[in-house]
């Protein structure tokens, strides 16, 4: 694996994704600046961390998806490569164009910071293969902004293609309004790409990776990763 | 010239803050809204050019990252 995590004024996980990589594939990723214009040679899987790049101006993840970087990025992405966007990076990915829909503000207006519990939906995806489609997680999840809103064709053929990868459920993977956390359209908390090479998801698997500090659900997602990437 | 952009968002895209803030005014007992969508207003300066390629340069700002047109409309006005 050879991954680079992307670092905007305001990311604040990039740290968190590196010990991530790092513990599940022994692996150090390189950090990229936002004003460079390549990615290191090589470079398999790109991920953008949260935070609140250039202070969630304009709108969330807007001006970092037109960092000098993201033409980078956006060749990566056509050329197959694995891209990963968590929280504000799934907010960046969706104003970069390369996953469609918007994340609004939260119906209730507040800033949810706690565990949640996400349904995994399939397992034959580069970011899902360690765990089984059905799989209920438990993973955090802290943003303002993670209502995922969509036009009625998008969203008919994100769900009629099996896009989505994570929805907010409970702890016993029913699908319920009341674990739908901020209000996202079909309780969506993470979708991919059309070749499902690019991943944007609000919660933040990063965090339960380590059995040190806790619960250690969101390492699978790591583990696919760098399985995927060591078979490829 | 100057240049007036104005972003709010599409009918039927659920506005929670236009919603807190409807609310607040019916609390401080205001009568009579019937509703309340938030937007946004941009204030541009335009640099010399003529009428026509201000307009192009507006509407390339707009289209490019003033507004997401996945979920916002935008409208310009040239003074």
């Amino acid at each position: 694996m050879k991954a680079a995590v992307l670092v905007f004024p305001g990311s604040n996980r990039e740290r968190d994704i590196a010990y991530a990589l790092e513990l599940t594939s022994g692996v150090k990723p390189a950090l990229v600046w936002h004003a460079d214009s390549e990615l290191p040679a090589g470079t398999d899987l790109v991920v953008l961390p949260g935070g609140f790049s250039y202070g969630d101006y304009l709108r969330c993840g807007a001006i970092a998806a037109r960092a000098t970087i993201m033409d980078a990025v956006r060749r990566h992405a056509a050329r197959g490569g694995l891209v990963l966007g968590v929280c504000n990076g799934f907010q960046i990915l969706c104003e970069a164009g390369l996953l469609p829909g918007v994340l609004m503000r939260n119906a209730q207006l507040k800033f949810i910071a706690r565990n949640v519990h996400l349904k995994v939906e399939r397992s034959d995806t580069p970011f899902t293969r360690r765990y089984n489609a059905g799989a209920v997680i438990e993973v955090p999840v802290a943003h303002g902004e993670g209502n995922f809103i969509a036009d009625a064709e998008t969203l008919k053929r994100i769900e009629d293609e099996g896009r989505v990868l994570f929805r907010y459920c409970d702890a016993s993977g029913a699908v319920t309004p009341a674990a739908n956390i901020n209000g996202a359209t079909n309780a969506i908390a993470g979708i991919v790409s059309e070749n499902r090479r690019v991943l944007g998801m609000m919660p933040h698997p990063e965090n339960h990776v380590d059995p040190a500090i806790g619960p250690t659900d969101g390492r699978g997602l790591f583990e696919s990763l760098a399985e995927a990437l060591q078979t490829a | 010239m100057k240049a007036r952009v104005t972003v709010t968002l599409k009918t039927g895209v659920l506005d929670p803050q236009g919603k807190a803030i409807e609310g607040a005014l019916k609390s401080l007992g205001i009568d009579g809204i019937g509703s309340v969508r938030q937007g946004k207003v941009f204030d541009l300066e335009i640099g010399d050019m003529d009428k026509v390629a201000a307009e192009a340069a507006v509407k390339a700002a707009c289209e490019k990252l003033l507004a997401n047109t996945v979920v916002e409309n935008y409208r310009i006005e040239l003074v």
